[in-house]
């Protein structure tokens, strides 16, 4: 059982009432592998309200990567109950499930999974077309989308075109574009360099602080887990540790001590520089 | 997802490989364009045959000697001698529905002329027999009924015998030698081509059946009658009456086999157009395997895509892709590289009947059916080969279909 404290009164938001946005009631998952079966979950319970913003910890084969996929509504679990909005999700049909995906849910992947050879704004769009929305709506809540993420000048390029951050910018806005209750985020910085990590991570604050958007995200980088709110430790598919975030790292400001591309470039050529006029004065005889 | 996005996806997602699209069209676009060569051919055929046989008179009604089978031995076609030129004259004057008729007597024997010789067919007749035939004369005239009571040496000659013999003279009025018998020629025939067999028509000689009869081959009886009936309707009624008249003269009992048989233009053209759909069909048939091996290539590349794709169809179905989404998502590709290539298939088909047309003067039918159903057809290959792989890219797990590598 996660504490009394999981779900601290700040947290949650004034319109939240007193449904949690997710409700897990000891959720259990068994993979079967022929011979042998796997308990991936033993008893998962916990609750995530409405604004929060969670990092899932834990080595591999704790367990978080499973518990996404249920919290994603990629998989159901083996046992318990995974209510959703107030919603018992953990025993609909397939059908339903991708209506929850598109509708409720928005994914941010490691691998950005982006579709090449699309361009960024059909990239976002691409929730919205299973949505069932026309065209024109489409194209103007993708571009919006795009928007928010800072990157409308860049609608007409392909993944290929895109730096990673940028990349991971375009997945965010595709997330967002159904307007969904929750961001599942798995592993969003793992691929990208520290400071476009902090970029993503600025992102993904100001959506959760100004837009109240609750986020779920997978990370095994504790530097990474302090820009949440709060961590969910996970160990042999059980909750071992659930805290508030002491120190709060605010990504805005981590950003102004940082260099920026091109200084660290500059440092960098900089630094050539010094250490080919020290070689050159050292093969001076 | 409606359709017209589907099938944009689908455009694009083709376009995206296009020299592969190309190869695995090819595959439909061959079987296609052959089955709409082949069969405009065939038709063109047919066409051919239909044509040659209206210039055999519709009206025609063709009596023969059959097979009699006098003491148990059968004789085969034209084998009996019960066939007579008063068989004929009964069968005009009895049968109202018979307009005219005319004997004919076969015979092959050397002809000569000057220091040319030639075998030939002499066929024995009436000048009615042109008539009923629809031939005309090109020059000269046809031997006369007198001329025909006295079995006079008279005759009139296609236009290769005159060729023949006659290297670019004009052959009326002079005199040929059929066997040891001196011959006038009265006319020479309009050239009439091959007939449906593939024999030259104008290689022939026609000459009074009396003549035939009694001078060159020594009979009394006839091989057949061409009769003309009043219409193309009357032709194929007077068929029962034709058999009664000549199965009372000739005194078959009921229970015994016809000692004659009588055919009619419809049955000849029927047979003949039957054969040639057989033959149509049967070509066409060998051409849409290759359709079949299309469809086989179009699996093919469906079933890469899907594996190749993996990834991508965990997105979607991540974002909210049901799979009855992904699955028409893949169909749709199936049948629009399946129809493009049966349209371009199509395309290729016409062209290549208009150039074969044209190489071989050998007239081509395009047929609106042979078109449509290439394209349900090749429509239906589509559904049919791009159905499995859809299937297997729906069934797909999307975590795992997110993981692949």
């Amino acid at each position: 059982m996660p504490d009394q404290n999981a779900t601290p009164p700040e947290n949650r938001s004034p319109l939240a009432g007193s449904t949690p946005l997710i409700h897990l009631e000891s959720i259990y998952k068994t993979y079967d592998l022929g011979e042998i079966q796997v308990q991936a979950l033993r008893g998962i319970t916990l609750e995530v309200r409405e604004g929060e913003f969670v990092a899932v910890m834990g080595p591999s084969g704790s367990g978080k990567s499973t518990v996404m996929n249920i919290l994603g509504c990629l998989d159901r679990p083996t046992k318990g109950r995974y209510f959703l909005e107030g919603i018992d999700v953990s025993h609909m049909s397939k059908v339903e499930l991708a209506r929850i995906r598109n509708r409720k849910l928005g994914f941010v992947f490691q691998q950005f999974n982006l579709l090449s050879r699309t361009s960024a704004l059909e990239n976002v769009e691409l929730p919205t077309v299973y949505a069932g929305i026309g065209p024109e709506e489409r194209s103007r809540r993708a571009m919006e989308s795009l928007t928010r993420v800072g990157l409308a000048d860049r609608a007409g390029h392909h993944p290929s075109q895109l730096s990673g951050g940028q990349q991971q910018r375009v997945a965010i806005a595709r997330a967002l574009v159904n307007r969904p209750s929750i961001l599942l985020a798995d592993e969003p910085t793992g691929n990208l360099d520290s400071r476009t990590s902090v970029e993503i991570m600025e992102i993904l604050q100001t959506l959760n602080d100004e837009q109240g958007l609750t986020i779920v995200m997978v990370t095994h980088e504790q530097d990474i887990s302090e820009y949440t709110k709060r961590t969910i430790e996970f160990r042999d598919g059980k909750v071992r540790r659930d805290s508030m975030v002491q120190k709060r790292l605010i990504a805005r400001d981590v950003l102004k001590t940082l260099p920026t591309a091109e200084e660290q470039a500059a440092e960098d050529a900089e630094e050539n520089a010094r250490t080919e006029t020290v070689s050159g004065v050292d093969a001076k005889p | 997802m409606n359709f017209m996005n589907t099938f944009r996806l689908a455009l694009r997602a083709l376009s995206r490989n296009k020299m592969r699209s190309a190869l695995t069209m090819l595959g439909i676009i061959i079987g296609v364009g052959a089955v709409i060569a082949v069969v405009s051919i065939g038709q063109g055929a047919q066409y051919l045959v239909q044509q040659g046989i209206q210039a055999m008179g519709t009206n025609a009604v063709y009596i023969a000697a059959g097979s009699g089978r006098p003491g148990g031995v059968r004789m085969g076609y034209g084998g009996v001698k019960t066939l007579t030129v008063d068989d004929m004259n009964a069968t005009v004057q009895g049968i109202p529905l018979i307009q005219d008729a005319a004997p004919a007597v076969n015979a092959r024997d050397q002809v000569v002329y000057e220091n040319q010789n030639w075998n030939t067919s002499i066929t024995g007749t009436s000048p009615v027999y042109f008539k009923i035939r629809n031939w005309s004369i090109q020059e000269g005239s046809v031997f006369s009924d007198q001329e025909v009571d006295l079995a006079a040496n008279v005759c009139v000659i296609g236009t290769t015998v005159a060729k023949i013999l006659f290297v670019g003279q004009n052959p009326v009025g002079k005199t040929i030698r059929i066997g040891n018998l001196p011959f006038r020629v009265d006319g020479v025939l309009e050239s009439k081509g091959q007939n449906v067999m593939g024999q030259d028509q104008d290689d022939a000689i026609f000459a009074p059946y009396t003549t035939v009869q009694r001078k060159i081959v020594g009979i009394t009886w006839l091989q057949y009658i061409m009769a003309s009936a009043i219409s193309q309707q009357a032709s194929v009624a007077a068929v029962g009456p034709i058999t009664s008249l000549l199965r009372e003269r000739h005194r078959i009992r009921s229970g015994e086999d016809n000692d004659f048989f009588v055919r009619t233009q419809s049955d000849i053209a029927e047979l003949a157009n039957q054969t040639q759909s057989v033959m149509t069909m049967l070509l066409g048939g060998i051409a849409s395997v290759s359709l079949l091996v299309g469809g086989i290539g179009i699996m093919n590349i469906m079933l890469v895509s899907v594996t190749e794709r993996t990834r991508e169809i965990g997105v979607r179905m991540a974002v909210g892709a049901t799979e009855s989404d992904v699955q028409r998502q893949f169909l749709v590709e199936a049948v629009t590289l399946s129809m493009m290539g049966g349209a371009i298939g199509i395309l290729v088909g016409l062209i290549s009947s208009a150039i074969i047309s044209n190489l071989l003067s050998w007239p081509t039918i395009i047929s609106g059916k042979a078109i449509l159903a290439a394209a349900i057809f090749s429509g239906a290959v589509g559904i049919f080969f791009g159905y499995y792989p859809a299937r297997k890219a729906a069934k797909l797990d999307p975590m795992e279909a997110l993981r692949y590598e």
